[in-house]
């Protein structure tokens, strides 16, 4: 009897002991963090990294690792586990028949069914995208009274339109043609420049081009005070960004991988996106202060 | 085979002899680019290698100074020269390209006419200056038309040199022949890169042959 009793004290006193550390303890998988070689990859991989820290997690960073031809296989053989991805992109990249369409759900779905034969599971997209937009100087916009794409179609015809050299491509749906087909919109002249780089925003900032073809993150938009014609026939596709992460990380998990990556994806709008690449590329501050302070800001790590 | 045929077919198209992106303009683009560019050279190029080959005055120097300009790639001068032409409010496309095309000119042209007036017979421009003949008019009566030829192959390899490398300037937006190659690369579109490349050889090679037929005339007089 005695014994009997001692056990059951000592069970108790385990019990109370557990509930004195805070509830059940929790296993924290280890998680490693990749990105692709380019600032706004980097800052991405930072923002899943510190959250995922601040939550007892024990983060390795893989950033810069190259192309999405190398990330990707990184990430399916495991060797990375957790990667922001462009939902549109990855799609194509997957299966290069699918049409991932303009739409943010939809496209996500699209998505999920090419991954799962992969193991990994794409968790919520963020409204910030990274993908073709037509931009044009503020007194451009305030001549013609330009804020979307579809205002463009009366007047193209007096502007000149600048871009990568592969735009007038007829295997390039979402450029020049897909303008015609979509828009109606065919421009007087096209300019051949760079894809969304220093060339674009020169020949903009020099009136060279009317419509410059710049990238809806890129930081040169608003720092320069152009604006980003919004794409209201959704000719483009919808590459929100989104964390892409291996099925057996989430197994190990106890779901809150998914709830902590998913709150960024929830705060994380085209605005806030062009404000951390701003920080980052013009004002030259270092991704992880970035990061820190942005997720501090959002209020999802104190 | 059948690679060369469709370069000839799309050399043959019609369609890419007309308008902006036709072959007549692009032609045009490059050859005023290229001689503006060679012209620039020469009104300093000459002038100071005529100059240092007549007194043999500070030649070790400049001339050295000059073949920086050889050993700078051209591609790292047309990223400066985009730079300075965009922070001049010059833009894209021709001016930057100018810019990098006549550092790239000048050391043929200030060498061959150095050695065209040093490489003079020394006997020769004795005899004019004891006829009475003041410096100029050795340099102009005897020393240049004597070393004629060497100046006239100094302008040679410079335009030569330019027209190749004038193709850098579709890189930053400019027109020329090379268009067609960044364009047909971007557009993996062979037969046009193929096309302007070639097309730039039938240039380079058309001067080369126009001065050479320069020279030999220049030697009969």
């Amino acid at each position: 009897m005695r014994r009997f009793l001692t056990v059951c004290f000592a069970l108790v006193g385990l019990v109370v002991a557990a509930c004195g550390g805070g509830g059940t303890p929790v296993v924290r998988p280890d998680v490693i963090v990749g990105s692709t070689n380019f600032y706004e990859q980097v800052t991405l991989g930072e923002l899943y990294a510190q959250i995922l820290e601040a939550n007892g997690y024990k983060v390795t960073r893989k950033f810069n690792l190259g192309t999405r031809e190398i990330v990707q296989p990184a990430l399916q053989s495991g060797q990375i586990q957790v990667l922001a991805e462009y939902v549109a992109t990855l799609v194509k990249f997957l299966d290069k028949n699918v049409d991932p369409t303009g739409d943010k759900a939809q496209a996500t779905k699209v998505l999920q069914d090419l991954l799962k034969a992969k193991s990994l599971t794409v968790l919520d997209a963020a409204d910030a995208t990274d993908q073709n937009g037509f931009v044009v100087t503020k007194e451009t916009a305030a001549k013609f009274n330009l804020k979307k794409v579809s205002d463009l179609t009366p007047i193209a015809g007096q502007l000149v339109l600048g871009g990568p050299p592969e735009c007038p491509s007829p295997t390039r749906p979402y450029c020049i043609i897909g303008l015609k087909d979509t828009y109606g919109i065919v421009f007087k002249d096209f300019k051949p420049l760079d894809a969304g780089g220093p060339l674009t925003v020169a020949a903009l900032e020099g009136k060279q081009v009317d419509v410059g073809l710049l990238f809806t993150s890129d930081p040169g938009i608003t720092a320069k005070g152009f604006v980003l014609l919004d794409d209201d026939k959704k000719l483009q596709r919808a590459d929100n960004i989104a964390p892409v992460v291996r099925d057996d990380l989430l197994a190990k998990d106890n779901g809150d991988i998914k709830k902590l990556l998913n709150s960024i994806s929830a705060k994380l709008s085209l605005a806030e996106l062009v404000d951390l690449n701003k920080q980052v590329v013009v004002d030259k501050k270092d991704s992880k202060d970035v990061a820190s302070a942005w997720l501090k800001k959002q209020g999802l790590i104190k | 085979m059948s690679f060369l045929t469709s370069v000839a077919a799309w050399l043959a198209d019609g369609a890419h002899w007309q308008g902006a992106d036709g072959i007549p303009i692009r032609v045009l683009e490059h050859v005023e680019l290229s001689a503006l560019a060679v012209v620039v050279a020469a009104g300093v190029a000459l002038p100071l290698g005529l100059y240092l080959g007549h007194t043999g005055r500070a030649s070790f120097a400049a001339i050295n100074v000059a073949n920086v300009g050889r050993a700078i790639p051209s591609l790292a001068m047309l990223v400066f020269a985009l730079l300075v032409s965009i922070q001049i409010g010059l833009g894209l496309g021709f001016w930057p390209t100018l810019f990098a095309m006549v550092p790239l000119a000048i050391p043929p042209i200030l060498t061959n006419s150095f050695v065209a007036i040093r490489t003079t017979d020394r006997d020769i421009v004795e005899a004019a200056r004891g006829m009475g003949m003041r410096e100029l008019q050795v340099l102009r009566a005897v020393e240049l038309p004597a070393g004629l030829p060497i100046v006239l192959a100094g302008l040679r390899t410079a335009s030569v040199n330019v027209v190749a490398t004038a193709t850098l300037g579709a890189l930053v937006a400019g027109g020329g022949l090379g268009r067609y190659i960044v364009d047909g690369l971007a557009l993996q579109e062979y037969e046009r890169l193929f096309a302007g490349a070639l097309l730039v050889a039938l240039l380079a090679v058309g001067i080369e042959v126009g001065f050479g037929v320069l020279e030999r005339a220049s030697r009969h007089t």
